[in-house]
């Protein structure tokens, strides 16, 4: 019923004189697109690109639900390839950028390292295990135990106190002082003012793939083409890269 | 008893019918779908998953406990609301008013502010090293700050309800102002406190908002069934469903009996 609605008001607005572009993008995304928007709009006049921001697993459902999106742009390939097992894809989806996970701590934390992740007492969040970037941490923070011990992982998830639906709620804990720590991924880190970051070492960091695809059920498979074709641009490259995203 | 069959003619005009059933569809259908997904051969099943128990207990604890602290400290503000004027009556009412209306996730926010580690009680607490946020307590704390003004509201229109006239007759004739509430005052206003609590009891047992921002989500710990249903919607869609049928078969019962109880009370 909700879909229906949304159809209906997203085939009103598209009567109207503006060519709107449905986007759907992974939360980490968020600062960046609407750059890529803006730019997207400056190359394609008359052209209205509308964002819908929210953790990958979120669209993919509302996706698959049946939300009109005309682009998905997912944190991780599981949630894409939800969408193509649904048979939603128009073609198979493409790699647009890469990212990598850091620990975030208040400014006046006394932790400096990761091993203090793993201290009794520390509160910690960490995205829920559905979310892309809850997956990443949980692996990152096994990984880890080559360093730290085999009971590093077990002592640091013990210090977990919320597993939070969207990367964006984790990182928003630490900045309000109320979490010691959290895993999230390097752009967002780079992103807050009110926090120090942590890096993960190279070795025992995951690499985030960031697939995009046009939706084969969108009204303007053309349109959505061209703004994929635009993310993999030069131009597109640039503005990820200037936000922290890998090439 | 007959109303009046000249008043009304016997078939409804068209207009106001077509603007129901528009309005009915919105309203029925998503909860008629719900149910319908859900209550299918696997539901026995997912109701048994370790998420969907530790859900269920979760919400029965902590609505519980909120409802206990809503009845001890609710009823005293709406006596006193009811039957006494003093300044800051006014604006104490409007201000019990207010989490009726704020989105929760504001809701959350003040808690934080207010009882987090940086919060100006919460601070003072965490130096007695006691941590309020992301705890069981603080999924009850949000229950209440959401919930409890409803009970408050219909508490204090049950007050308001019971003339004083019968309180000073129990008064005259010996008996204390605490025997004359007990046995005078107090069962007169039932039926609103049924329909406060019933009321309470079903927004607290919904409450999402501002349990997620104040209390977090960890199974278990605070994890109820709404953010429960939010958590499994993207890996179990099974769970997820069986346990929004829970939630809508469990708030439909608590409507239903309250219903009956107001009929019940209305008969006597």
């Amino acid at each position: 019923m909700r879909s229906h609605l949304l159809i209906a008001a997203y085939l009103l607005m598209t009567t109207a004189w503006a060519q709107e572009l449905v986007v759907f993008a992974a939360a980490s995304l968020s600062e960046v697109f609407e750059d890529v928007a803006i730019a997207f709009e400056a190359e394609n006049p008359g052209v209205n690109v509308e964002l819908n921001f929210s953790g990958s697993a979120t669209l993919s459902t509302q996706i698959i639900q049946g939300a009109p999106a005309d682009v998905f742009a997912s944190a991780d390939t599981v949630q894409m390839r939800r969408l193509s097992d649904e048979n939603l894809l128009f073609d198979s989806a493409r790699l647009f950028t890469v990212n990598r996970l850091a620990a975030i701590t208040p400014k006046d934390s006394p932790l400096t390292e990761l091993e203090d992740l793993s201290h009794p007492g520390v509160i910690l969040v960490l995205a829920g295990p559905e979310v892309p970037a809850g997956r990443y941490a949980r692996s990152v923070l096994e990984k880890l135990n080559e360093v730290y011990g085999a009971d590093f992982a077990t002592k640091v998830f013990a210090n977990v106190v919320s597993e939070e639906p969207n990367v964006r709620q984790v990182a928003a804990k630490v900045e309000l002082g109320e979490a010691d720590a959290a895993l999230v991924y390097l752009t967002d880190a780079a992103a807050l003012q009110q926090v120090r970051l942590i890096e993960v070492p190279a070795a025992y960091n995951i690499v985030a793939e960031y697939p995009i695809a046009v939706m084969r059920e969108s009204r303007q498979l053309e349109l959505a083409q061209v703004f994929v074709d635009f993310v993999l641009s030069t131009a597109g490259q640039d503005i990820l890269q200037r936000y922290g995203f890998g090439p | 008893m007959r109303t009046s069959t000249l008043a009304t003619p016997r078939l409804p005009p068209l207009l106001p019918v077509a603007a129901s059933l528009i309005l009915l569809l919105l309203l029925i259908l998503p909860t008629a779908a719900l149910l319908w997904r859900a209550l299918n051969p696997q539901f026995a099943a997912a109701l048994l998953r370790p998420a969907v128990i530790e859900a269920l207990r979760l919400s029965l604890l902590t609505t519980t406990l909120s409802m206990l602290l809503t009845l001890l400290l609710g009823t005293p503000v709406a006596y006193l609301l009811a039957r006494y004027r003093f300044p800051g009556h006014r604006l104490l009412d409007v201000l019990l008013d207010l989490p009726l209306v704020l989105p929760p996730v504001v809701a959350g926010v003040g808690l934080l502010l207010v009882f987090g580690r940086r919060g100006f009680i919460g601070s003072w607490l965490n130096d007695l090293g006691i941590r309020v946020a992301f705890t069981t307590l603080a999924v009850v704390m949000a229950q209440i700050f959401v919930a409890s003004p409803l009970y408050i509201r219909a508490m204090k229109a049950g007050f308001l309800s019971v003339s004083k006239r019968l309180e000073a007759v129990s008064l005259t004739l010996g008996r204390s102002r605490w025997e004359t509430f007990w046995r005078v005052t107090w069962p007169l206003t039932l039926p609103y406190l049924i329909e406060g609590f019933v009321l309470a009891w079903a927004r607290a047992l919904g409450e999402f908002g501002a349990t997620i921002v104040f209390a977090g989500s960890f199974a278990g710990r605070t994890r109820t069934m709404p953010l429960a249903i939010y958590a499994t919607l993207e890996s179990d869609l099974d769970a997820a469903l069986a346990l929004a049928a829970v939630l809508t078969i469990a708030a439909f019962l608590l409507l239903f009996v309250f219903r009956l109880l107001l009929r019940f009370g209305r008969r006597r």
